[in-house]
């Protein structure tokens, strides 16, 4: 068994996972396809009908918003960018979150001191600051949100992966192939890297819903997504000014981000269980 | 009656059964051993008795002590018993003390806890109890924590705590096999001594400390009794096959050392090489290594011998470039090497291999086994194609004698034995000129032990290999040791050969090395235990002669001054006595 097929056996094991894991690939599945069957598009607004409640006859399961446009696919296109930050977020942390950590916890001494110190600065500057800041230079784009979110979100993969790399140098079979020659960067990627592979995929798993809720709140406060492209926050944004005549407006977008944030963390949670617990295999 | 009767209990876990049918009893006051190699079941076996098997274990048969049915007992039950009527000692005491609170409160909590005692006497009991375990200024140690004890002071403590309640039941599991031989010693030492108060049961796989120590044995094979009886009637004449395999296995003394190699061709030489630590503050420097030197000619083993904080890993990883030198200078084949490994020629790394203590962790988990020992090859044969590597793979994994259908599995799938195969095995694929084996067979089985050794010793017969071989324990480099070096806190005490060593050591700690090592042979006059006291630490090391506080014949001139190194007989030695003495 490879490492993956050998961590892919052992989520089986866990009910909470799977059953979380599932809802996620189907709501995932119908947001893809959904907007694609359904008979309305995102852009279209039809003044004649504003704000009407979730009915299936008038093909708006969803509702409508206050200009008219079919809620279902929006809410379903909301749910494509929280995927994709959600991807974004894990690509990121795991590229540059583990290169660096492993780098410097494996180099070690000045280096490693250099590049947490780094590490540090990040984590000290007042995040919403650094987005208005980011925002306020450059045009508002949907990119920029991205790398704001990445930029935060490797910090912690970088000094978890780099704590555990750290500890896995001292390990003999680091050593042994220190002895017979082997060259650094194949020590991170053949000795150091496989062993990391529990502990990271954790981590990403834990990331993700912070990835989501940080897209959320930017969106929350008109600082993500613009319009008229649309995410979970945003909708949830527009649901409270109309909470008091259309509650679906909040309710559904509501409900469908707590409800993958929930998914995210039980499969995180999961995760840790499996991996952390320090069960040998 | 007998105060505990074990009864055909049986230990299953899912489909599998690891005891099954075992009988035995222990009597009141009695000791008894219970023997058998890793895996065998002895520790489930304690477990049993004690009710701490985890709740997936199924378990059947019966366990009677003193009339109470441990098998299916309630917890409350097993509560009281485990606190009144029967102690346990691990194998691990820093696993089974709290790091968080100095040692006599938790010993007070054995003493409160279960209403044995109460009031101001506490702490009294308490100290008198270190004090009989032998802790040295027990007022001190009573507030001291757990790291800062030794491994051996720590097993004193376990063995306090174990008596504090006064059970009439003592289970010792493998209670020495993390300490030093000389440290073991004395544990077991302190262990005879309790006998008068408490029946012992004592766990081990090593025959050669049960035969001076337990009156009965009890030997266990795969989770069933192979043979049981008085310990001189086993020794004398083993019924068994199992139990002649284990008193063979156990290392001895007495026998031959190997003839010094014919050749005299000088492969490595370390000058005066000295290692130093340091400290946080960078202003306290540790010298764990002062001026030692080595000189191993092809076909040769030199034992590098001593307890642990005697610098005997560090000097060789400092020679092997894993450790920086403060000073010293190490030649391979006549040409003087780099010290760091980073800056050393690749085929000096290829001729100088260390194989580790524990072959679980030198071996990468997540690589199949054939990758492990093809490793090497990627490096320092990297035109092989793959049918040239695997032919290489398969025959590395013959000499050093497993099966080719191991290549598949993973190191977590192997024995200890094994595993350290396997080490080996990647360490002479690319066939090395020299071999470091760090403390190699310390973590196996008597058995399998001497297989190893064997197998090591075959090796340089056929190729001229020579080994370093590091351990603390004098019996196991006797077989295959052409020369011996003691060291005492980084300092060399004594270099002699092997047959000189073992029949007339010249140093006092030498000697003590020799006498701490236990005999297998129940019939052996005991006690001669000429050492007290652990290795002092290295930052503050005693004035004058390292040794002069644990030395039973220090004089002034020890305290202050210390010894050269200096040729007596066939021997070199550090010793201001050594001509006088007659150890």
């Amino acid at each position: 068994m490879s490492a993956v097929a050998r961590i892919w056996a052992r989520m089986r094991t866990s009910k909470t996972v799977v059953a979380s894991g599932g809802i996620l690939f189907a709501i995932a599945l119908v947001s893809i396809i959904g907007p694609w069957i359904s008979p309305n598009e995102y852009l279209t607004t039809n003044f004649d009908n504003i704000l009407r409640a979730p009915t299936a006859s008038a093909g708006h399961v969803f509702g409508t918003d206050d200009l008219g446009r079919d809620l279902f696919v929006r809410t379903m296109m909301g749910v494509q960018v929280t995927f994709v930050v959600a991807i974004v977020a894990s690509v990121v942390s795991l590229l540059i979150g583990v290169l660096y950590g492993a780098t410097a916890g494996f180099i070690g001494g000045r280096v490693d001191a250099v590049m947490m110190r780094l590490v540090d600065t990040l984590y000290a500057t007042p995040f919403i600051f650094f987005v208005i800041l980011l925002l306020v230079v450059f045009e508002r784009n949907l990119l920029l949100m991205f790398v704001a979110i990445g930029a935060i979100n490797w910090l912690d993969m970088a000094r978890i992966v780099r704590g555990q790399t750290l500890s896995l140098r001292e390990r003999e079979f680091v050593q042994a192939a220190q002895l017979i020659g082997v060259s650094t960067p194949r020590i991170i990627f053949r000795h150091i890297a496989p062993n990391l592979v529990g502990i990271v995929i954790v981590y990403v798993t834990l990331t993700i819903p912070q990835a989501i809720l940080i897209e959320s709140f930017l969106s929350f406060l008109g600082l993500g997504v613009q319009e008229p492209q649309t995410s979970l926050g945003k909708l949830v944004n527009d649901g409270t000014k109309q909470m008091e005549g259309a509650s679906w407006m909040l309710l559904i977008p509501g409900v469908l981000l707590a409800a993958i944030l929930l998914c995210f963390n039980f499969v995180g949670d999961g995760m840790r269980d499996l991996f952390d617990s320090r069960r040998s295999q | 009656m007998s105060l505990l009767d074990v009864n055909g209990l049986g230990v299953r876990y899912a489909d599998k059964d690891v005891v099954s049918g075992l009988s035995f009893g222990v009597g009141s006051g009695e000791s008894v051993g219970l023997v058998g190699e890793s895996g065998s079941g002895k520790t489930q076996t304690a477990l049993a008795i004690m009710g701490l098997l985890p709740g997936k274990a199924a378990i059947s048969g019966s366990i009677d002590f003193a009339g109470t049915e441990i098998v299916g007992a309630p917890e409350r039950q097993l509560n009281t018993l485990r606190a009144e009527r029967i102690g346990m000692v691990f194998q691990d005491p820093m696993q089974a003390l709290n790091p968080y609170v100095p040692i006599g409160k938790q010993l007070r909590r054995v003493l409160l806890r279960h209403g044995i005692s109460d009031g101001r006497e506490v702490d009294q009991r308490v100290m008198h109890m270190l004090d009989r375990v032998g802790l040295p200024d027990p007022a001190r140690q009573f507030r001291a924590y757990a790291h800062q004890l030794s491994g051996g002071m720590r097993q004193r403590v376990m063995i306090a705590s174990a008596l504090l309640a006064q059970p009439d039941l003592l289970i010792a599991d493998e209670p020495t096999t993390a300490l030093d031989v000389t440290v073991q010693a004395q544990i077991l030492e302190l262990l005879e001594r309790i006998r008068e108060e408490t029946a012992l049961l004592l766990i081990t796989h090593d025959l050669g400390i049960i035969a001076g120590h337990c009156e009965r044995l009890v030997v266990i094979e795969a989770g069933r009794l192979v043979e049981e009886g008085p310990t001189r009637k086993l020794f004398s004449e083993p019924r068994a096959s199992h139990t002649r395999k284990l008193i063979d296995a156990a290392p001895r003394l007495d026998g031959d050392s190997p003839p010094a190699p014919e050749s005299a061709e000088l492969v490595l030489e370390a000058d005066n090489v000295s290692v130093s630590y340091a400290e946080r503050n960078e202003r306290l420097q540790l010298h764990a290594v002062m001026d030692l030197d080595l000189q191993l000619q092809a076909g040769e083993t030199v034992a590098v011998v001593g307890e642990s904080g005697s610098g005997k890993s560090s000097f060789v990883r400092a020679v092997l470039g894993l450790v920086p030198m403060r000073a010293g200078r190490v030649t391979f084949c006549g040409q003087e090497v780099a010290g760091p490994l980073q800056a050393r020629s690749i085929e000096t790394r290829r001729d100088l291999q260390l194989v580790f203590q524990d072959p679980a962790g030198s071996l990468n988990p997540q690589l199949r086994i054939e990758r492990i020992i093809a490793e090497p090859l990627t490096v320092h044969a990297p035109e092989l194609d793959a049918k040239a590597r695997s032919e290489r793979v398969a025959d590395a994994l013959q000499r050093v004698g497993l099966d080719e259908d191991l290549l598949g599995r993973f190191p977590h799938q192997l024995s200890g034995g094994q595993a350290q195969r396997v080490a080996i095995a990647r360490a002479l694929i690319v066939n090395p000129r020299v071999l470091v084996c760090d403390e190699a067979v310390a973590a196996l089985d008597g058995s399998v032990r001497q297989q190893v050794l064997n197998l090591l010793h075959r090796e340089q017969q056929a190729t001229g290999l020579a080994i370093v071989f590091i351990s603390h324990d004098l019996a196991v480099v006797r077989s295959i040791s052409h020369r011996v070096m003691v060291l005492y806190l980084g300092r060399l005490v004594e270099l002699a050969d092997g047959a000189g060593i073992f029949r007339h050591p010249r140093h006092p700690y030498t000697r003590a090395l020799l006498d701490a090592v236990p005999v297998p042979d129940p019939l052996a006059p005991g006690g001669r235990l000429s050492i007290s006291g652990e290795v002092p630490s290295i930052i503050d090391p005693p004035s004058g002669c390292a040794f002069h506080p644990r030395c039973r014949y220090a004089e002034q001139r020890c305290r202050v001054e210390l010894p050269l190194v200096r040729p007596v007989g066939e021997a070199r030695v550090a010793c201001h006595r050594a001509e006088e003495l007659e150890l």
